[in-house]
């Protein structure tokens, strides 16, 4: 483009400015007042929990929505608001969270798709192959251009998505939590390849909510609360603990693991597979033990298996074959007898799966024992169950709109303290009464703030102090390693045995997430 | 413009739609009376009077109203467990069929029972057809992942072609001068009547009652709260432990039998016989009724009083001005539209962009 780009006196020169964004939906307003600017060659990290308003922004520097008032300018020319065309025009360009690739096509043809006319009589292949090596080339990014995306992992697919950007001469690229997908290795990589493109001019925004990772990325970290910019700082000068506070507006507290005794085994797998359905990734001859008082985590790139082993010990699917225990008694797939077995679960989709929406708070908190003990020859015992409800939400601090609420309208962070509280009260009114046998815990934290997080992580320690025996499964390999005693490691459908945390390194973990077969190579 | 999601639909809003839709629909039906040339005023005085001016009227309504009431209650609970049975009309003739099989002068005598064995065995029996000809598509729907919209539509023509075989064959009234009719009810079957000389009969307090039951099950007992369970998420449902499949045959045992219930009642307190043109498209009203009335049973027993009034109101007008009877289908019709519009804007409000 030949836009002018009018040089800042004395710094670097600025590709991107918003000025004043406000966007409002209903009552809640999801940007608020928010100025930001980009300089040539820079990583600007947006850091922000879940609903501080990373996403809103995007979405309207791309055109999806229309900001109530504010300004946005790109290499010195004002984006006309609501038309994405103009802002890929003027040279930005963006990379989902969840790739927006055909996996039924080639790499070129995923990259080349939509940039030539639809009614052409031909396509230049050979030149788009051309111009595809060459950036290829120039960035360092290395794809096999005929390959089907489908066969592809999920760091190259990451990859062609970036290439893809690159390939339509962008200018400034945006990642969406790029390294929620990726094992430590791909992470490494994908970071490499970031500190190409800056050297080759680019600029990046990175959007995320870990710490670490925008600290060792960033030039310069916009920490978004509750819509607003609350701080924008230099990250060399920048501290993780700081961050945090900036990002959660208060202190948090570090969760405190406490000394116990490890007792016998509660949960036995024994040579479990159940095949692909179609519906879900399969599982492949896994087998686990879960002792009294003891952290086993699961970790693994998500998509591996997780998903059917937690079904699994939910009590909500039976497997093809290989057998179930707790407690030595062979278990089949029945939600309430799991759950009158004393078993907590966390479903990992908590709004569809843990909660229903659109029944009241109250409801909700009885409804894994709405038949024992909250009723009585097929009655409900209303007034027993709410007070149960109102016990329930003020041990766990569940906020917001009150018993009648619908739990639709709660936030996620209590949503899940609705659930958690559910899980680890199981039905008793007085809940220190009661310990589960064992929590599953999957993705306990996804997606919650990071005063939320320290306070589900607390809650699991505490109930295996009590003896609970505890299976967390997580893709956050930091939670895995931080809370767990044994890991052990997920990759397509298989499970490695598992170890006592200490005996694993970070890139061995990473190795397993991969199949340690299959070595990912640095880009 | 467009539509932004409420925080929380507020109850002012659900408990004022029914209203809102019903007048908007009087509206629009204010249009047709006067595309037909008719004074409006006088035509919604005539529709008013006729449903609800006089004794008469009012039986007249109350009569029309019971079916309704019982095919409404049909509709309520099977749509809050998201089970979209369709097929009352056909489960109202099978449950009328029934009760004739069971009740009827067969042979000119009918079975020999007392009456105290065999109404009950008549209800039964009319309430057990229709809850079969529900629970064949429920399987096929929790089982196979048939839509039992198309299952339960379908069926009513097949009921209606069975039934239409039957009074034309081995059920047909040799009394009845070649018409397609069923024989009788026995005499000591059929409902009393609870206001002497009109029609209305004890079927009224039967459908009130039912609704009184099942508004109390709904409310209070573990099965209505695994009814709304279901149908508010399945999934999430039987994560909880709510035996999903069970749930799903219990409601459609209930709304089938209702549906049946209606077709019994209907033959025991107003026609004693069974015809092919017994149910001006009770069924199918009842899915209206069910709807204006949110699902709430004793919300049906109003929406169904209501309706039934529309309907004869309308017969009665129509002799008094030049508009025809149809008026009364439109204006069920556009309620049912009105009101799922009413429902849409409770949960969500309109913003200019």
């Amino acid at each position: 483009m030949t836009a002018a780009r009018p040089a800042a006196p004395g710094g670097p020169e600025v590709v991107l400015r918003l000025a004043g964004i406000t966007k409002r939906f209903g009552d809640v307003v999801a940007n608020d007042n928010v100025s930001l600017h980009l300089a040539r060659g820079e990583v600007l990290a947006l850091l922000g929990e879940n609903g501080a308003g990373k996403s809103t922004l995007v979405s309207i520097l791309f055109g999806h929505y229309l900001a109530d008032s504010g300004v946005i300018t790109a290499f010195g020319r004002t984006l006309p608001p609501g038309d994405p065309a103009a802002a890929l025009a003027a040279g930005i360009g963006m990379v989902h969270q969840h790739f927006t690739l055909a996996d039924n096509l080639s790499v070129q043809d995923n990259i080349v798709l939509g940039t030539e006319p639809l009614w052409a009589l031909r396509s230049h292949r050979s030149r788009a192959r051309s111009k595809l090596m060459a950036t290829a080339e120039r960035f360092g990014l290395h794809v096999e251009p005929d390959a089907r995306v489908g066969t592809l992992s999920v760091g190259e697919r990451q990859r062609v998505e970036i290439l893809k950007a690159l390939y339509r001469d962008v200018r400034i690229l945006i990642l969406d939590e790029p390294t929620s997908v990726l094992t430590p290795q791909e992470a490494a990589a994908l970071f490499a390849t970031l500190a190409r493109l800056v050297g080759e001019g680019l600029s990046i925004i990175f959007i995320s909510h870990k710490l670490n990772e925008v600290l060792r990325v960033s030039d310069c970290i916009a920490v978004l609360r509750a819509g607003k910019v609350v701080a924008t700082l230099d990250s060399a000068r920048a501290e993780p603990a700081q961050l945090a506070e900036l990002m959660v507006g208060r202190t948090i507290r570090k969760p405190v693991p406490r000394d116990h005794r490890r007792g016998d085994t509660v949960c036995a797998i024994s040579r479990v597979s159940v095949r692909d359905d179609g519906e879900r990734a399969s599982l492949d001859d896994v087998s686990l033990a879960v002792r009294e008082g003891e952290i086993v985590g699961i970790a693994g790139v998500s998509g591996n298996g997780q998903q059917t082993l937690a079904e699994v010990l939910s009590g909500l699917l039976q497997p093809d074959a290989g057998t179930v225990s707790l407690a030595g008694r062979v278990m089949r797939a029945d939600a309430r007898a799991w759950i009158n077995a004393a078993v907590a679960r966390i479903p990992e989709d908590r709004h569809a799966v843990g909660v229903i929406g659109d029944f009241a708070v109250w409801e909700n908190a009885i409804a894994e024992h709405y038949a024992k003990p909250f009723s009585s020859a097929g009655v409900l015992r209303r007034s027993a169950a709410r007070r149960y409800a109102r016990a329930l939400a003020d041990r766990f601090d569940v906020r917001g709109g009150g018993l009648d609420a619908a739990v639709r309208s709660l936030s996620g962070g209590n949503v899940q303290k609705l659930i958690l509280g559910r899980a680890l009260t199981g039905g008793y009114a007085h809940g220190d009464d009661f310990t589960p046998a064992l929590i599953v815990a999957n993705q306990p934290t996804w997606g919650l703030d990071v005063g939320a997080v320290a306070y589900v992580h607390q809650r699991l320690l505490d109930a295996s102090a009590r003896g609970a025996a505890v299976l967390l499964i997580s893709d956050d390999l930091d939670e895995v390693l931080a809370l767990s005693d044994r890991v052990a490691v997920m990759h397509a459908g298989r499970l490695t045995p598992a170890r006592a945390t200490a005996e694993w390194t970070r890139a061995h973990i990473g190795l397993e997430m991969a199949g340690s077969s299959a070595v990912p190579h640095a880009a | 413009m467009r539509l932004e999601a409420r925080a929380a639909p507020s109850r002012a809003a659900v408990i004022l739609a029914p209203f809102v839709a019903v007048l908007f629909t009087l509206a629009v039906a204010m249009l047709l009376v006067a595309w037909a040339g008719a004074p409006i005023g006088e035509t919604y005085a005539l529709l008013f009077d006729g449903a609800f001016g006089s004794r008469f009227a009012w039986s007249e309504t109350l009569t029309r109203g019971t079916p309704l009431i019982l095919t409404g209650l049909s509709a309520a609970i099977a749509f809050r467990a998201r089970l979209w049975n369709i097929g009352a009309e056909g489960q109202l003739y099978a449950g009328a069929l029934a009760a004739v099989a069971v009740g009827g002068l067969h042979g000119g005598t009918g079975f020999d029972l007392p009456a105290s064995v065999l109404f009950p065995l008549m209800l039964a029996a009319a309430a057990l057809v229709g809850a079969l000809l529900l629970l064949v598509p429920t399987f096929l729907r929790t089982r196979f992942g048939v839509d039992e919209v198309v299952t339960t539509l379908l069926l009513n023509f097949i009921v209606l072609l069975f039934v239409s075989m039957m009074l034309d064959g081995p059920m047909k009234d040799p009394t009845a001068l070649g018409w397609p009719q069923s024989v009788s009810l026995r005499d000591d079957l059929q409902l009393d009547k609870l206001v002497p000389r009109t029609r209305v009969h004890t079927g009224l307090v039967y459908a009130v009652v039912l609704a009184a039951v099942l508004a109390f099950v709904v409310r209070a007992t573990t099965l209505g709260f695994e009814t709304r369970a279901v149908g508010a998420n399945a999934r999430a449902a039987a994560f909880l432990g709510v035996p999903v499949t069970r749930t799903m045959a219990i409601v459609a045992v209930i709304s089938g039998g209702l549906a049946g219930l209606a077709g019994a009642i209907e033959v025991a307190g107003r026609t004693g016989y069974v015809t092919l043109d017994m149910s001006p498209g009770y069924g199918y009203t009842g899915i209206v009724i069910a709807m204006l009335a949110g699902l709430h049973p004793l919300g049906v027993v109003a929406a169904g009083i209501f309706v039934a009034g529309v309907l004869v109101g309308a017969d009665s007008m129509s002799r008094g001005v030049a508009v025809p009877t149809y008026i009364a289908d439109v204006i069920v019709a556009v309620s049912l539209i009105s009101m799922l519009v009413a429902m849409l804007f409770a949960r969500y409000r309109l913003r200019a962009t």
